[in-house]
C-alpha cells in the first residue's frame, strides 16, 4: 500500500469515528447538559451571590458562610465535580417541534443519565420508596422526572433542574385562609405565608435559598408551577406588575429576618422569589412554595440539527 | 478564627461560646444514621471515641485501583437531626468532644453538650468539594458493611471549617436565631 492510500484510509476512518449516530450524540449532548448543571452555579444566581456577599459585615459567622459557598462555586468548576453530593432529583424540561417522537427521546435521556452517574456527575441518589433498595441508576419510578413540551420553534430545547433533598424538606404548601397566621385569600395572604416558609426553613434547606412559588391550581399542579418558577433568571421581570412588586417585597422582608447563610445570622436569607398563578376551583386556595438551596444547580441546552449543542441557556 | 488542634480534649472545646469560627486540624469519624443507631442498639464502636469527633457524613470516595488507598472525592455535611434520638447517649457513653453536622440539633444533644463538655460544630452544608479538600487523607473504615457512605471513617483533616452553633454553656446559635427572627417575623406578617 502506497503512503498516499494509508493516509486517505486513516482521514476516513477519521471522519467516521467523528461522524456518532443521531442517538450517541444526542446521549453526548445530554451527559455534557448533566455535567455542567452538576458543577457550575449558572452566572445570574452566581452575580446574586456575589452581590449578597458583598453586603455582609466582614469577619461575620455570615461572611465567612457566604465565603466558604464562594470558594466552593469554583472549586466545583475547576475539579468538574458535582457542587454538593447530594445531586438531588433530577428533572428534565424538554421543549420540541410538532412530530417529536417523546418515548425515544426519553429513553435517550435515561440512558444519559446512568451514564453520568457512572462518571461521578450524579451521585447514586434514587432510592425505590417501598424496599429502600438503590439500584445504583438514578433510574427507577418517576426517576428521572421528565416533562415535554411542544413549542413553535424547529429546534429542541432541553432544560435541566437539579433539585436538592434538603431544601425540597423545607418546600411548603399552604392552604388559605390560614387564620393562625391571619392570611385571607388575597396577595397580602400568599405575602403572609411565603415570609411564614422561609422563617420556618431557617437555615435548614442550605440558605441563602431561592423561591418559586405558585398561587393557585389544585395541590398537584401548584407544586408543579412552583418548581417550575425556577427555571426564571433571577435578574427577569414578572410581566404581573403585582406579581414583580410582591416578588420584590417578599425578598427585601425575608432578609429583614436575619436569618443568614445556613442559619447563622446575617442579612443574606434569600436571593430571589419568582411568583406564578394558576386558575383554582371557587373552594380551593392553594399557595405553593419550591424552596431551591444557594447550590441552585439549573441549566439549559440548544440542540443543533445535528443534536449537539448549540446555545446555552442560562 | 479560632483553632482546634488534635489531641481534642473537653476542656478545649469548653473555651468555645456560639459563633465562634473554629478551624480544625486533627482527627474526624464520620457517623451517620446507621452508626448511631447501631451504637444506640448497645454495640460498642469499633474505634475508641473518647476525646473524639464524629462528623454527620456520609462521603462520596474512590479507591485507587493501583495503590488500593481511598480517596474522598466530596464530603459536605448531612442533616444532624435525624440523630437527635441518639447523639445525647453517645455522647455520654462514649466521651465524645465535638458532633460536626448541618441545622443544628434539639434540646436533648444541648444537654449532653453542657454536661458532658462537647460542642456542636456546623460545617457549610453543600461545600462538599472545599470540605473534601481539607481532608489530607483516609486513616480507616469502620462498619462498611452498612455502605460505604454509612460507614464509619477515620479522616485527617486540616484547617476544617466550622462555626460553634451549640456550645457547652447551653446556648444554642440555631435558638438565638430562630427566636430573633420570631420577632421580627411578627412585625412584618
Ligand atoms: S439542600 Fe442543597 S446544598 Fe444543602 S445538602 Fe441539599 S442539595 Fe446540597
Amino acid at each position: 500500500m502506497t503512503k498516499k492510500v494509508a493516509a486517505k484510509k486513516v482521514a476516513k476512518k477519521k471522519i467516521l469515528a467523528k461522524k456518532k449516530s443521531p442517538k450517541d450524540q444526542t446521549i453526548d449532548s445530554l451527559i455534557e447538559l448533566i455535567r455542567i448543571t452538576s458543577t457550575v452555579v449558572p452566572e445570574d444566581v452566581q452575580r446574586v451571590l456575589r452581590d449578597s456577599m458583598k453586603n455582609e459585615v466582614k469577619d461575620t459567622t455570615a461572611s465567612y458562610a457566604m465565603g466558604i459557598i464562594k470558594d466552593n462555586i469554583d472549586l466545583a468548576k475547576i475539579k468538574s465535580q458535582p457542587l454538593c453530593q447530594d445531586t438531588g432529583t433530577v428533572i428534565f424540561f424538554v421543549y420540541h417541534p410538532p412530530g417529536f417522537r417523546q418515548n425515544d427521546f426519553k429513553d435517550l435521556i435515561k440512558k444519559s443519565v446512568t451514564k453520568a452517574t457512572q462518571a461521578g456527575y450524579l451521585r447514586q441518589n434514587s432510592v425505590n420508596s417501598l424496599t429502600g433498595e438503590n439500584a445504583g441508576t438514578n433510574l427507577g419510578e418517576g426517576h428521572p422526572s421528565i416533562h415535554f413540551y411542544e413549542h413553535k420553534g424547529k429546534e429542541i430545547e432541553v432544560k435541566l433542574v437539579l433539585k436538592g433533598g434538603g431544601c425540597e424538606n423545607v418546600s411548603a404548601q399552604y392552604s388559605l385562609p390560614d387564620t393562625t397566621l391571619g392570611a385571607g385569600r388575597d396577595l397580602e395572604g400568599v405575602r403572609k405565608v411565603v415570609i411564614d416558609s422561609v422563617h420556618k426553613a431557617q437555615g435548614k434547606g442550605c440558605g441563602p435559598g431561592a423561591l418559586g412559588v405558585c398561587v393557585g391550581g389544585d395541590r398537584a399542579d401548584s407544586a408543579y408551577y412552583a418548581k417550575k418558577q425556577l427555571l426564571r433568571k433571577l435578574d427577569d421581570k414578572n410581566p404581573h406588575s403585582e406579581l414583580n412588586k410582591l416578588e420584590k417585597e417578599i425578598v427585601e422582608t425575608c432578609n429583614k429576618l436575619g436569618i443568614g447563610p445556613m442559619g447563622f445570622g446575617g442579612k443574606t436569607t434569600l436571593l430571589s422569589c419568582k411568583i406564578t398563578s394558576a386558575n383554582r376551583v371557587p373552594a380551593s386556595f392553594f399557595v405553593s412554595i419550591s424552596y431551591m438551596c444557594w447550590a441552585f444547580r439549573r441549566q439549559g441546552i440548544v440542540l443543533d440539527k445535528n443534536l449537539k449543542i448549540k446555545k446555552w441557556l442560562y | 478564627m479560632k483553632r482546634l488542634t488534635y489531641p481534642f480534649t473537653a476542656e478545649a472545646v469548653r473555651e468555645f461560646k456560639v459563633g465562634d469560627m473554629v478551624l480544625i486540624t486533627g482527627k474526624l469519624f464520620t457517623g451517620r444514621d446507621a452508626v448511631h443507631k447501631h451504637i444506640h442498639d448497645g454495640n460498642r464502636p469499633p474505634v475508641d471515641l473518647k476525646n473524639q469527633i464524629i462528623y454527620h457524613c456520609g462521603p462520596v470516595t474512590l479507591k485507587d485501583k493501583k495503590t488500593g488507598k481511598w480517596k474522598v472525592t466530596a464530603a459536605g455535611p448531612t442533616t444532624s437531626i435525624r440523630e437527635e434520638p441518639y447523639q445525647h447517649e453517645v455522647i455520654r457513653d462514649y466521651g465524645i468532644v465535638g458532633v460536626i453536622g448541618k441545622g443544628g440539633m434539639g434540646q436533648k444533644t444541648l444537654d449532653a453538650c453542657k454536661q458532658y463538655g462537647c460542642v456542636y460544630l456546623h460545617a457549610v452544608g453543600g461545600a462538599a468539594q472545599v470540605l473534601a479538600e481539607k481532608i489530607t487523607s483516609v486513616d480507616g473504615l469502620y462498619w462498611d458493611e452498612f455502605g460505604l457512605p454509612e460507614a464509619i471513617w477515620e479522616l485527617s483533616v486540616v484547617d476544617f471549617p466550622v462555626v460553634v452553633t451549640m456550645d457547652a454553656h447551653g446556648n444554642s446559635l440555631h435558638k438565638e436565631v430562630e427566636e430573633h427572627s420570631k420577632e421580627v417575623l411578627k412585625t412584618v406578617i
